[in-house]
């Protein structure tokens, strides 16, 4: 250390040094703005093709959302030859064993749930984890199935879903969100 | 009603060095004994309180307001690292028998990773202010609490005859394992 | 000390994580995969040998009293270039490493090589020196990861190589705790006989 510690010196270093790195940090998030908002863009994009069937539309153009008791909701309609063919529903719990899950339903015109991914969960791994389709076929028992018929609570709680073993909760939350995004788009969101 | 469940998670169901991996560094290094043990997590109690006060007072006042989250790391340890020096030179006037007590482990709760890491996680977690507050409290105390455990059996195990490669920091490592397997037990009880 | 002496001795003889226990925290965190050991291991060393380049260069006009923020400073900067890159181009690791990614600004051993050798040392030394304990803290990180992974989801790299569950334990919290505490064990044991025995 060269220089004496004088206030003066102390003071103007400092400065000198913050300006200098939030220079270089703006620059920084200037250069990755960008190739973030794309990330996070191409991730949803995905979450929606997989959950819904072939569509000629852009849904995220057509996007709306819905307040609901804990949250916001979002539609993604999907549309092939003007004709509506499904819409994918951005959905959430905050009742999962570690904190909040988000969830993409693909539902079906008619109602029917046609597919479902994992946006964003933290559950434990190798139990409520397997809530996520690659991971077990806990996800799978929901496809295609019209809840109207198909109660979505556990079997515990008198409904027709079979929980992931040792994992109850991640289970009922899961089915909690689809809940959610089903009710909403009961309501009458169909365009 | 909700505070107090929050407190319960945080001081059981998730706590902070023995589920969320956070305060391991000063977790080995101070808990050989209750009384340093105690000290520290005074200071961590006192600290994390009040910065994750000041932390979220600046996320949302400056921070988001001007549209630079992405200098939160640095702004936040910052306010950390001042914040703790502050406290140094109050305590050396105010209780020269605490600061003295104290002794080395004030400045390095600046590197402490739970100041820090419960900081970031309130906003991620989407708190208000009196949210954040209480969690960043009953994380302390969570962080004390397992750290008063801990010394008091390390300071038993000092009178064992325990395997050379085994002395020391490894026999804590699994101690410690053992806590957390102990405190899995909890999980559940907050629903 | 001559430059590949300065380069390995953050492998094995003065390890971060093994022989000085620093970085502990994501030592413990991260280590779930062999994936999320190597993202994170790299992402620290980027950031070690970058500060303590940076440090190094700047020390002659920080006066000694504001050391420490201006370090902390300097190695935030880094800390949050790595945590925007990541987003913008490696969103998988970004979010499996999650919060411990800003956290790399308080790693004891970030902080610790600047204070100990990057304050007293020239540039390519300190650049050095840092390469040579990020690479050492990532060799640690990817055997506890190894070790967990594999007994744990019986997995490397994410690939399975048994069917149906591991040994759930390791990766979860008290299995990090073990892991790590047997590695070091087996560390001192290898050391020990390898400086004569007793």
């Amino acid at each position: 250390m060269a220089k004496p510690s004088t206030f003066a010196n102390m003071v103007s270093t400092l400065l000198v040094i913050c300006l200098a790195s939030s220079a270089a940090l703006g620059v920084a998030y200037e250069l990755t703005k960008e190739p973030i908002a794309k990330a996070i863009l191409a991730k949803k994009i995905s979450a929606v093709e997989q959950v819904l069937p072939s569509f000629d539309n852009d849904p995220l153009e057509e996007a709306s959302s819905v307040s609901v008791d804990e949250g916001v909701l979002v539609f993604y309609p999907a549309k092939k030859k003007g004709k509506f063919v499904g819409a994918a529903v951005e959905t959430f719990t905050r009742k999962g064993f570690s904190g909040e899950i988000k969830l993409m339903v693909g539902l079906l015109p008619d109602g029917t749930i046609n597919k479902i991914v994992v946006v964003q969960a933290s559950e434990t791994p190798g139990l409520g984890d397997k809530i996520a389709e690659e991971k077990s076929d806990f996800a799978k028992q929901f496809f295609g199935k019209d809840p109207s018929t198909f109660i979505m609570k556990v079997k515990k709680d008198g409904g027709s879903v079979d929980a992931i073993t040792a994992a109850t909760i991640s289970s009922r939350a899961f089915c909690d969100a689809v809940t959610r995004a089903y009710d909403a788009y009961k309501r009458g969101f169909k365009r | 009603m909700e505070y107090i469940l929050m407190i319960v998670a945080a001081v059981f169901v998730n706590n902070i060095v023995l589920t969320q991996f956070l305060g391991i560094c000063p977790f080995l290094g101070v808990s050989k004994r209750l009384s340093t043990s105690l000290g520290m997590g005074g200071g961590v109690i006192f600290v994390m309180t009040l910065s994750t006060v000041m932390t979220y007072l600046a996320q949302k006042y400056v921070l988001v307001p001007l549209r630079i989250e992405f200098m939160q790391t640095i702004v936040y340890i910052l306010v950390i690292a001042a914040l703790v020096q502050m406290v140094e030179i109050i305590l050396k006037k105010v209780s020269p028998a605490l600061y003295q007590a104290l002794g080395v482990y004030l400045p390095l709760i600046t590197t402490n990773c739970t100041i820090l890491g419960v900081a970031i996680l309130v906003i991620r977690k989407d708190f208000n202010l009196i949210q954040s507050t209480v969690f960043a409290a009953a994380n302390a105390l969570g962080f004390t609490f397992a750290l008063i455990l801990f010394s008091g059996i390390r300071e038993r195990l000092e009178l064992l005859n325990v395997p050379e490669a085994m002395k020391g920091i490894p026999l804590a490592l699994v101690l410690a394992g053992l806590l957390s397997l102990a405190f899995m037990g909890f999980s559940g009880i907050v629903r | 000390m001559s430059l590949w002496a300065n380069f390995t001795k953050g492998f094995l003889k003065e390890n971060p994580v093994f022989i000085l226990v620093l970085g502990t925290c994501p030592a413990l965190a991260v280590t779930t995969s062999v994936s999320n050991g190597i993202g994170m291991g790299l992402s620290t060393t980027f950031v070690l040998a970058m500060s303590n380049l940076v440090i190094s260069a700047l020390k002659n006009f920080i006066p000694d009293k504001v050391r420490i923020p201006c370090f902390i400073v300097v190695i935030a900067s880094f800390v949050t270039i790595v945590d925007l890159v990541m987003a913008g181009f490696f969103q998988a690791i970004h979010a499996q490493l999650g919060i411990f990614i800003p956290l790399i600004v308080v790693n004891c051993i970030v902080l610790g090589r600047a204070e100990a050798f990057a304050a007293k040392n020239g540039l390519l030394a300190s650049f050095v020196d840092g390469l040579g304990m990020g690479l050492g803290f990532t060799l640690a990180l990817t055997i506890i990861s190894f070790f967990r992974e594999a007994l744990g989801a019986g997995a490397f790299l994410g690939h399975k190589f048994i069917r149906g569950d591991g040994i759930l334990v390791f990766v979860l919290a008290p299995g990090a705790f073990f892991v790590f505490g047997y590695v070091i064990a087996i560390v001192n044991r290898i050391n020990k006989m390898a400086s004569g025995g007793k």
